[in-house]
C-alpha cells in the first residue's frame, strides 16, 4: 500500500513539473517581450535592459527555468504586467470565493447527476428514461455561458428572485452554483445509468430479487455501492472542466474568483495571470486525481494496487 | 451505406442528420439565402435612441448593436462555426489518430513515453490551455482552429492507444508479420480498418466539442474576431444589450446548443451502433 501510494506521489510531482516546464515555455516563446510591456511604451532601451536584468531574462533558458521553479517552489508566480502587485497575492484573495462555488457547485452536480442516473437506469427503454436522457446530452451540449446568460436573464431580470450578481450573502450563490451544477450533472447521470444497468444485470442481484428485497433496498444496499465506482474516478478527471466552467460562469455572474481574475487578465494580455491561473487549475488536476486513486482502493477492495 | 441505415432507423438520430445537413446546406449556400450582407449597417437598422429593432417582418430575426441583420450575420456565422468545428477536429483527429497508434503499436519505451506526454496534456484545463494559447497568438480563424485542435487531440490519442493494443495482439496481426509484412502496411492495412467505427464516433463528438470551445473563446473575446460573424462572437458582441434585446443573445445560443446537441446525439448513436461492446445497453 506504502509503495502504491509513493508511486503515485511521484506521478503527481512528475506531472506537475512538466506543467511548470510548460507553462514557463509558453511564456518563453511569448511574441511580447515583459520587460517592454512592464516599463511602458514610452521607456528608454536602457530601462528595458534593466527590467530585462532585474528579471534575469538576460539568462540562458534553463537558468531562467531554474528560476521560476525555484519561485514557485515558495509560493510566488511573478508580478503581474498591468496590476504591479504579485500574482501570488492576487491569487491568494481570490481563490477562496472560486473554491466555496466549487464546493456547492460539485454537491449539486453528484445529487442530480446520481439521482437522475439511478432513476434512469431503473426505468430504462421508457418514456421517463429517454427524457432524462435527452436531457443531459441538452446539459452536455449547452456551453456554460449561454446558460449562465439565461439563467440571469430569466431568474434576476424578469423575476427578479435573485441579485444580478455579486459575492458575500447565500443568496449570491443559488444562480452560479446551479448553473455549473445542472450543466456539470449531465455527464455523471449518463455515467451512473449505465454503470448502474451493468450492475443490476449481475447475479447477486437477480438473488436478493428472488429472495423478495424491494427494489429500493436493492438499489440502496447492493447496487449503489457497486455502481458509484466510475463516478469517484470521474470527479477527479472533471476538475479540470470545471476550472474551465468557472471562467465564464464568474465572469458572467461577477464573482470574484480567480477564474473571474482569469478573464479580466485575458482582456488585458496579462500573461502571468493566466499562467498562474491555468498551473493552479493543474495543480488541482492532479491533487483531485490524486485522491480519486488513493480512495478508489478502499472503496472496492477488489482494486488490488498492482 | 449500412451505416446510415442503421442511424435512419434510430428517429433521434435521423433528426439530427437532417438538422445537420440543414445547417451544412445553410453555411454552404450563405450568399444565397441570407436576405442582407452579413456586415451592412443598416440607417433604419437601429431605433432613434440608437438600439437594436427587435424582429420583424424587414428584419426577421432583428437587427444587432450597429443595426445588422441578425439573420444575415447568423446564416454566415454558421459558416465560422463549421469551418472551424471541421478543421480543428480534423487536426486533433489525425494528430491523436497518429499518436495513439503508434504510441500503441511500438508499446516499450517510446509509446509509453507518448502517453505519458497525453498524462501531461490531461492535467491542463483544457478551455485554460485554449485561452492561454489563444491570448498568446493573436487569433485568426486558423488560429483559434489549431488551438482547439492542441487541446482536443489527447481524448482521440488515449482511445486510440488502447483499442491499438489490443487489435495488435490478435492472430491476423501475427500472421501478416510473419509472412513478412511491413510495420507501415500492417498499420495501414490490417490495424487502421479497425480503428475506423471509432474514429467516426470520435469525429462526430469532437464536433461538438469543438463548436462549444470556439464559441467560448469567440464569447471571451478571444476566438474568431469581428466583423467575421460566428455564433460566439455574435453572442460577445451583444451581450451587454441582453437585458433589452434578449433575442441577440439567445437565438445565436439557441443555434450553438442544437447544432452541439445534434452532433453529440448521433455521435452516441453512432457509438451504440457501431461498438459491440455497448450492444443491448440501450
Amino acid at each position: 500500500m506504502l509503495n502504491y501510494v509513493l508511486r503515485r506521489l511521484a506521478q503527481a510531482g512528475l506531472i506537475l513539473l512538466g506543467v511548470s516546464f510548460i507553462t514557463f515555455a509558453l511564456l518563453y516563446v511569448l511574441p511580447a517581450d515583459p520587460a517592454v510591456q512592464i516599463a511602458g511604451r514610452s521607456a528608454t532601451p536602457e530601462t528595458v535592459a534593466s527590467i530585462r536584468a532585474q528579471l534575469g531574462l538576460d539568462q540562458p533558458l534553463l537558468a531562467q527555468y531554474w528560476n521560476y521553479l525555484s519561485n514557485l517552489a515558495q509560493g510566488d508566480f511573478g508580478r503581474s504586467y498591468l496590476q504591479k502587485t504579485e500574482v501570488s497575492t492576487l491569487i491568494q484573495s481570490r481563490i477562496g470565493p472560486s473554491l466555496s462555488l466549487m464546493f456547492f457547485a460539485i454537491l449539486i452536480e453528484l445529487i442530480i447527476g446520481l439521482s437522475a442516473g439511478i432513476y434512469s437506469a431503473m426505468r430504462r427503454g421508457k418514456l421517463s428514461d429517454n427524457v432524462v436522457m435527452v436531457s443531459s446530452f441538452i446539459a452536455i451540449s449547452a456551453p456554460q455561458f449561454i446558460i449562465s446568460i439565461f439563467v440571469l436573464y430569466i431568474f434576476a431580470v424578469k423575476l427578479g428572485w435573485f441579485p444580478i450578481g455579486g459575492y458575500g450573502r447565500p443568496i449570491h450563490y443559488v444562480l452560479p452554483a446551479l448553473t455549473l451544477g445542472i450543466l456539470g450533472s449531465g455527464w455523471y447521470s449518463r455515467v451512473m445509468r449505465s454503470s448502474m444497468i451493468d450492475v443490476l444485470r449481475q447475479d447477486y442481484i437477480r438473488t436478493a430479487r428472488a429472495k423478495g428485497a424491494p427494489i429500493s433496498r436493492i438499489i440502496r444496499v447492493h447496487a449503489f455501492k457497486n455502481a458509484v465506482l466510475p463516478i469517484i474516478a470521474m470527479i477527479g478527471l472533471d476538475i479540470g472542466i470545471f476550472m474551465g466552467g468557472i471562467v465564464v460562469v464568474e465572469s458572467v455572474f461577477g464573482w470574484p474568483g480567480i477564474g473571474q481574475l482569469a478573464w479580466q487578465a485575458i482582456q488585458r494580455v496579462d500573461i502571468p495571470i493566466i499562467m498562474a491561473v491555468t498551473l493552479v487549475s493543474a495543480i488541482a488536476i492532479v491533487i483531485g486525481n490524486l485522491i480519486a486513486d488513493l480512495i478508489a482502493p478502499f472503496v472496492d477492495p477488489r482494486i488490488r494496487l498492482k | 451505406m449500412k451505416t446510415f441505415k442503421q442511424i435512419m432507423r434510430r428517429k433521434v438520430a435521423a433528426v439530427c442528420l437532417v438538422v445537420i445537413f440543414l445547417i451544412f446546406t445553410a453555411a454552404i449556400f450563405a450568399p444565397l439565402l441570407a436576405p442582407y450582407s452579413p456586415n451592412e449597417q443598416f440607417k433604419d437598422g437601429l431605433t432613434l435612441q440608437g438600439a437594436p429593432i427587435a424582429p420583424n417582418s424587414q428584419y426577421l430575426l432583428g437587427t444587432d448593436l450597429l443595426g445588422r441583420d441578425l439573420l444575415s450575420r447568423l446564416i454566415y456565422g454558421a459558416r465560422t462555426s463549421l469551418v472551424v468545428g471541421i478543421l480543428a477536429n480534423g487536426v486533433a483527429l489525425l494528430l491523436g489518430t497518429t499518436i495513439g497508434l503508434v504510441a500503441g503499436y511500438l508499446r516499450g519505451r517510446l509509446g509509453s513515453l507518448i502517453m505519458r506526454v497525453t498524462d501531461l496534456m490531461m492535467a491542463f484545463p483544457a478551455l485554460l490551455l485554449a485561452i492561454t494559447l489563444a491570448a498568446i497568438f493573436s487569433p485568426s480563424l486558423l488560429i483559434v482552429a489549431l488551438v482547439i485542435a492542441m487541446v482536443n487531440w489527447v481524448q482521440v490519442a488515449r482511445v486510440i492507444y488502447t483499442q491499438t493494443i489490443a487489435i495488435s495482439e490478435r492472430e491476423f496481426v501475427e500472421a501478416s508479420r510473419s509472412i513478412g509484412a511491413s510495420n507501415r502496411r500492417i498499420l495501414v492495412k490490417h490495424i487502421l480498418p479497425h480503428l475506423m467505427p471509432t474514429i467516426l464516433v470520435w469525429g462526430t463528438l469532437g464536433i461538438a466539442t469543438t463548436v462549444l470551445l470556439e464559441a467560448t473563446l469567440s464569447f471571451l473575446g478571444i476566438g474568431v474576431r469581428p466583423p467575421t460573424p460566428s455564433w460566439g462572437n455574435i453572442i460577445f458582441e451583444n451581450q451587454t444589450y441582453f437585458i433589452t434585446a434578449p433575442w441577440l443573445v439567445f437565438i445565436p445560443g439557441l443555434a450553438i446548443i442544437t447544432l452541439a446537441l445534434c452532433f453529440n446525439l448521433l455521435g452516441d448513436t453512432l457509438r451504440d451502433e457501431l461498438d459491440p461492446t455497448q450492444r443491448g445497453r440501450q
